[in-house]
């Protein structure tokens, strides 16, 4: 599988969440916290790690998807 | 027996007439009817190739995100409960004096064959997580609720096509008793897909008079074949006359009771008799303290099927008399708007309401050869005016499983 840059996978994301959960991607920053600042449920963050796998080919496990608190988090797990 | 009166304060519909009430309402005056040939691919398979769509689709209202998370009859009921409700004035009010009775008579069905779809062809990680809050049957009263904070209780009345006139129904009831204020009442469909086409075609209740679309809805005319399926939704916002007076509301109308009865005669048809649909006419005029010769008006069931239609003006004749049957002029708006199923009972409710509040009984359009075995007076063609000095109609609407109910509707 290719590895995406961190840009690429932040801009996925951007477009992902601003599907699902009508967050403007422009505000899907690396330090921002899902359900804090974003104000997304357990049920989006379901979708949105389904369209992550879509997109970047990387499968997150429920029982890892219940620690990513963060943007970054995402990036970090979809890169490693 | 003292009895909590309650009133009519808010009125909102999406229907294949219109996006809102005042569209749908000048269109069933003019006779204009909203149904149409269906663009899908889909219809060559199937022996029907029309259906009453909505006018105004919910992707031209509300956000995206909002859309993939209801399913289409929470969009629908979503859309008609903001306009009546604004159309009641947007009162501040207790939460825990505000109910909701929203009724499906099939619930989130499209979602259910969507979300098979997906399963079948993607596996069971693309279904949407969504899916169990969509198809709920329950699911428009509680959107309803969510949305305008409801809190006394949110309820949901199944009764196939009875079901959006229980809910008024309940939502009279509930106000009675003591436990709202006020109730956002009412009810949805939203059911064209090939397979319930298939369904309603396979048990042989649908028009097939495809090269005429919009002349297939004709209650009560000799050559009628059959119903025509529509989507829509109708909300009303029922008060205690009490919590209306106090905040200087606007009434349409008194909502002054309901009649309930089932048939137990059949699972699907009607008893042919109509000793049951007379039964829940018998019943409103008791509950709502109204005479037989009160009833100015009619808004009929009747929704073209062959097996229909002449049992109910059996039933209206055996329940009011022959004097006061004589008198009533019965109108079947489904003519224009199709059948909306589980909506069916709140949009005609609507136009029961405005046809007292406005004084002009909307007609039925499309009888060429009247049944000669009606007989009771049709409203045909052109809209009538209501007498002056009419007091009170009655909604009438009926469902697979034998119910029926009727809702009487008086002016303030």
């Amino acid at each position: 599988m290719a590895q995406h840059t961190e840009q690429e996978i932040l801009d996925g994301l951007g477009e992902i969440i601003d599907e699902i959960a009508g967050v403007p991607a422009a505000e899907v920053t690396p330090e921002k916290s899902f359900v804090d600042d974003l104000d997304i449920d357990s049920l989006s963050m379901v979708e949105i790690a389904v369209a992550a796998q879509d997109k970047f080919g990387v499968e997150i496990p429920d029982d890892q998807l219940k620690d990513l608190k963060t943007v970054q988090d995402v990036v970090n797990f979809i890169q490693k | 027996m003292s009895t909590t009166e309650v009133v009519v304060t808010g009125l909102g519909a999406t229907t294949p007439l219109g996006g809102d009430v005042a569209t749908t309402w000048s269109a069933l005056l003019e006779g204009r009817s909203g149904i149409d040939t269906l663009q899908e691919d889909w219809v060559a398979d199937l022996p029907v190739h029309f259906a009453g769509r909505i006018a105004v689709e919910p992707s031209e209202l509300l956000p995206r995100q909002r859309l993939r998370r209801l399913d289409r009859t929470q969009q629908f009921a979503l859309i008609a409960a903001q306009e009546a409700w604004q159309d009641a004035g947007a009162p501040e009010v207790d939460p825990v004096r505000l109910g909701a009775v929203v009724s499906s008579g099939i619930g989130g069905i499209l979602t259910v064959l969507e979300q098979y779809d997906t399963f079948r062809e993607r596996g069971w990680k693309r279904v949407s997580p969504f899916t169990v809050p969509m198809l709920m049957p329950n699911g428009p009263a509680a959107a309803v609720a969510l949305e305008f904070t409801a809190r006394a209780g949110a309820h949901a009345p199944v009764s196939a096509c009875a079901s959006s006139a229980e809910a008024i129904a309940d939502a009279i009831d509930m106000i009675r008793t003591g436990r709202a204020d006020m109730v956002i009442a009412g009810g949805v469909e939203a059911a064209i897909h090939p397979l319930n086409i298939a369904a309603f075609a396979s048990m042989r209740a649908l028009s097939t008079r495809n090269d005429d679309p919009k002349t297939a809805s004709r209650p009560w005319d000799a050559n009628r074949d059959g119903f025509v399926m529509s989507e829509g939704a109708g909300m009303i916002v029922l008060e205690s006359a009490e919590h209306a007076a106090a905040r200087g509301a606007r009434v349409y109308a008194v909502a002054a009771g309901a009649g309930y009865s089932d048939d137990a005669h059949d699972i699907v048809l009607p008893d042919p008799e109509g000793t049951g649909q007379a039964r829940a006419i018998t019943s409103v005029l008791a509950d709502a303290g109204l005479r037989p010769s009160d009833i100015a008006h009619v808004n009929a069931h009747a929704t073209s099927t062959p097996a229909g239609d002449v049992g109910e003006t059996v039933a209206i004749r055996a329940a009011l008399g022959d004097s006061a049957a004589d008198r009533v002029a019965v109108t079947s708006t489904k003519s224009m708007t199709g059948h909306l199923l589980g909506g069916a009972g709140a949009v005609e409710s609507i136009a029961t309401v405005l046809a007292l509040h406005e004084g002009r009984i909307p007609p039925t359009i499309n009888i060429e050869e009247l049944d000669p075995a009606v007989r009771v007076d049709i409203v045909r063609d052109k809209p009538r005016d209501l007498p002056a000095d009419a007091v009170a109609a009655i909604n009438e609407s009926f469902g697979f499983g034998g119910h029926n109910i009727a809702v009487a509707f008086r002016r303030p």
